[in-house]
């Protein structure tokens, strides 16, 4: 395989503890306990994590959540809107960033 | 586009029940080198897997259909006849009479399309038995004469099962046919309207989820959650419970995840979500399920597989129930899907 990604990659993830078994087995533990039903369902969890898995471009995570919110019943609309919410965010942290360079121009124009 | 015609009336090589079983086989031992169910379940100390005495009979009164869903473990469609005859409904109720089997629960096809359908219940209804109809729900909007069913499911106290895999419109019809949804919405009102599914009714109306995909179904009680709010807000629509129902590798959903290359990951997702708990507590050991033309099976999904019971009588003319207390559950490699996760039934989920 000549690609840094290969999706059977997705499947070793536990295989992580194999140079560092405690921090592993503290990371699966806390990750476990993030994605049960909380003060916000599962399925509220899966949907966040669909859409930061698109703001932090990681293609086991796409696949993993697209996955996982299909099997907790969620539809092709609510999951478009979640990406949209990520997108809105980053689009909004460049836009924003905006004000900065606006007062720049200031400071140096006449 | 969804097919409107069986696998069986195209000549589709997966309508032979043996060509399945190699098919299945294959991909678990050759494809991806997994074990084969039966020493999954020896490894797990639970082979053979021993029945108990049957409290369920689950009885398929025939494959006719008015849709035809892609996932459909049976290949059920309005082109396919075999009916369960009056003759077998009178051997069923013989076989009811003299056990003790509290339970019977009626599927298909459409069962209600049997034009016995009606006496049938009517006399399990005397025996005195508890009955379930597993109702597509469209049936009772099909047709004047069946508009009338949620009437008479209340008159004989049926507990009402329906297929619902979503309740978002697209996601329905993409399994199930198109213009499924909107049916299933006016039939569940109609059955809300009567009491079904409203509290202190007595009146029970559960929902089946499967996937509408390859994919499992995620936890039940979280997708009840979220189908009671959804149903509720979007359609003022109540009911009881809803059962999560793993899809099986058996038919149209076996086909379908050929066609669309899922099959090797979803058996491989099966195979390796095996879960011990679950295969103790699968439905197959306390139910025995009759097929349209009296045969006898360990479950619905055997029954499409031409795999009989591992009991001397093999037809419901037959009936020993002592006998079939005894047996030992006929297993193959469709059966990973039953015990996948928090396994599955016909009743939900079992761990």
């Amino acid at each position: 395989m000549d690609t840094y990604y290969n999706p059977d990659d997705l499947k070793k993830f536990g295989s992580i503890a194999e140079f560092q078994p405690e921090f592993a087995e503290k990371f699966f533990s806390y990750y476990g306990a993030v994605f049960a039903e909380g003060a916000l369902t599962a399925r509220e969890k899966s949907l966040i994590a669909l859409a930061v898995s698109h703001a932090v471009q990681c293609p086991y995570c796409i696949d993993a959540y697209t996955s996982d919110t299909l099997e907790k019943g969620c539809t092709e609309p609510e999951m478009m809107e979640a990406v949209h919410v990520a997108a809105a965010i980053r689009g909004g942290a460049t836009l924003v960033h905006s004000v900065q360079m606006m007062n720049k121009v200031k400071d140096l124009s006449m | 586009m969804q097919s409107t015609k069986s696998l069986k009336a195209t000549g589709h090589q997966l309508a032979d029940s043996a060509f399945q079983l190699t098919v299945l086989s294959r991909e678990v031992a050759e494809t991806l080198h997994l074990p084969l169910f039966h020493e999954k379940l020896r490894g797990a100390g639970l082979f053979p897997l021993p029945s108990v005495a049957p409290t369920v009979l689950q009885i398929n009164v025939g494959k006719m259909c008015n849709q035809v869903c892609k996932h459909c473990h049976v290949d059920a469609g309005p082109d396919r006849k075999e009916i369960m005859t009056r003759e077998t409904m009178k051997e069923c109720l013989d076989a009811l009479a003299k056990s003790d089997i509290q339970t019977v629960d009626l599927t298909g096809g459409a069962p209600e399309m049997n034009p016995d359908f009606r006496w049938f219940v009517e006399e399990i209804s005397k025996l005195g038995r508890k009955i379930l109809v597993r109702c597509n729900l469209t049936i009772i909007v099909a047709n004047k004469k069946y508009h009338d069913l949620p009437e008479f499911f209340k008159l004989h106290g049926v507990e009402v099962v329906s297929s619902l895999p979503s309740y978002n419109a697209d996601k329905t019809d993409r399994q199930r046919g198109d213009g499924v949804f909107d049916d299933s919405i006016k039939a569940l009102r109609m059955l809300n309207a009567v009491g079904y599914g409203q509290e202190g009714s007595g009146l029970v109306l559960n929902l089946v989820y499967n996937p509408s995909g390859a994919f499992m179904p995620g936890s039940q009680k979280g997708l009840q959650d979220q189908f009671k709010r959804a149903l509720a807000k979007d359609f003022g629509i109540v009911f009881n419970e809803l059962y999560a129902i793993t899809n099986i590798p058996v038919s149209r959903y076996l086909d379908y995840l050929i066609e669309s290359g899922n099959y090797a990951g979803y058996m491989e997702k099966l195979v390796n979500a095996f879960n011990p708990v679950a295969a103790a507590g699968v439905m197959c050991r306390n139910t025995v399920s009759v097929g349209w033309d009296g045969g006898l099976y360990d479950c619905d999904f055997n029954q499409m597989l031409d795999l009989h019971v591992a009991s001397p009588g093999k037809h419901i003319r037959d009936f020993d129930a002592e006998a079939l207390g005894r047996r030992s559950i006929v297993v193959n490699q469709h059966c990973y899907g039953c015990t996948a996760g928090s396994g599955s039934s016909c009743g939900g989920t079992v761990a």
